[in-house]
């Protein structure tokens, strides 16, 4: 199993990891946000993830790092 | 296939400052990762240009030097001639290298200068709001062509790695985009190209990098990477447009 970390107030809710998770496990929170005002990526079932870094590639702002 | 995901040591930590999905970012983050693959740390000096980019001293963890708008391509000349052992880069927008800083770009390239050019072409002037660019597409709304360029009245779209790739100066001239993870992964591999030719000292190396600009087209971040696919390479097509290496082989 991979753990993924967000480092959450570098996040601009852009959405770009949503689309790239071919799992399809990322959206954006509609609760929860960050100093800047975004609404932060989250995850939803962590065991799902393959690690396969496509939603770490694909963030411009670097806030997602995974470990696998 | 690498394991899992970690911040390349040669980023910083000061935050972006771009807008919400703006692909400066991955275009930042590849050509770091690649700096450090080549073991470039403590070794090479980038230049930054005017445009969005305009703080990316702050971001590359090497030594940076802020030129005046497109004067980049001269500056990193300079830099070059003078720290030969160095690798030395410049980071553009469209408006910097190819509008104002044409001519330094045209002439670093025809002089073959062993540099490495990231050039950002998002079809628009994205710091001063939105004005039309070089690049700009035949149609493409800007606050400069608010009907659309027209060809006639606005001149065309310029292909610069085209345009490039004519000259005997050049060593590898490519156009990557950043829609997906394969082309992401492809664009990094084109720029790990660009800096290998300068450390074999094959002279000028440029890669065209088709970026988002979500603010200035009026799209989100998602839609944005959708236009560059569909509607940006119909006029500026990906490939490999010039590469000696392989003429060579
Ligand atoms: C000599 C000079 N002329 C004009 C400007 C105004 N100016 C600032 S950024 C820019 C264009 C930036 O567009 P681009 O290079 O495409 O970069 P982007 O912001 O889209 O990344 C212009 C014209 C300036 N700063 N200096
Ligand atoms: S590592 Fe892959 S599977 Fe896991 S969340 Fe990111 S994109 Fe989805
Ligand atoms: S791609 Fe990065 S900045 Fe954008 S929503 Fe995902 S984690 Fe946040
Ligand atoms: S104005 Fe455009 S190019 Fe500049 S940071 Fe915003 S989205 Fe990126």
């Amino acid at each position: 199993m991979a753990k993924l970390s967000f480092n959450k107030p570098l996040c601009k809710g852009c959405g770009l990891c949503v689309t790239a998770c071919p799992k399809k496990l990322l959206s954006l929170s509609k609760t929860e946000s960050n100093a800047n005002g975004y609404f932060v990526a989250v995850i939803e079932n962590e065991e799902a993830c393959i690690g396969c870094a496509a939603c770490a590639t694909m963030c411009p702002d670097c806030v997602i790092e995974v470990e696998r | 296939m690498a394991k899992g995901f970690k911040k390349t040591k040669m980023l910083t930590d000061t935050p972006f400052h771009y807008c919400p999905g703006c692909t400066h970012g991955i275009a930042h983050r590849l050509t770091a990762e690649v700096l450090e693959e080549i073991g470039a740390e403590g070794n090479c000096v980038g230049v930054a240009p005017v445009g969005c980019a305009v703080f990316a001293y702050n971001y590359f963890n090497c030594d940076m030097q802020e030129a005046a708008h497109g004067r980049a391509p001269a500056v990193a000349t300079g830099i070059k001639r003078v720290h030969p052992d160095k690798i030395v880069f410049s980071y553009q927008g469209d408006g910097d290298l190819a509008s104002i800083g044409m001519a330094e770009t045209v002439h670093a390239a025809a002089r073959g200068e062993n540099i490495t050019v990231i050039f950002i072409n998002n079809s628009i002037y994205g710091m001063t709001g939105g004005q039309m660019a070089p690049t700009t597409l035949e149609g493409q709304k800007a606050t400069t062509c608010q009907a659309g360029r027209i060809p006639e009245l606005n001149g065309n779209p310029v292909n610069v790695a085209e345009m490039l790739a004519q000259l005997k100066g050049p060593s590898y001239i490519a156009r990557v985009g950043l829609f997906d993870l394969k082309h992401v992964m492809e664009a990094k591999r084109a720029i790990r190209k660009a800096f290998d030719m300068q450390i074999n000292k094959k002279g000028f190396a440029m890669v065209e990098i088709l970026s988002t600009c979500p603010t200035n087209w009026g799209l989100n971040p998602i839609d944005a990477l959708e236009w560059s696919k569909n509607e940006a390479t119909k006029t500026f097509p990906l490939g490999v447009f010039k590469d000696i290496t392989k003429e060579e082989e």
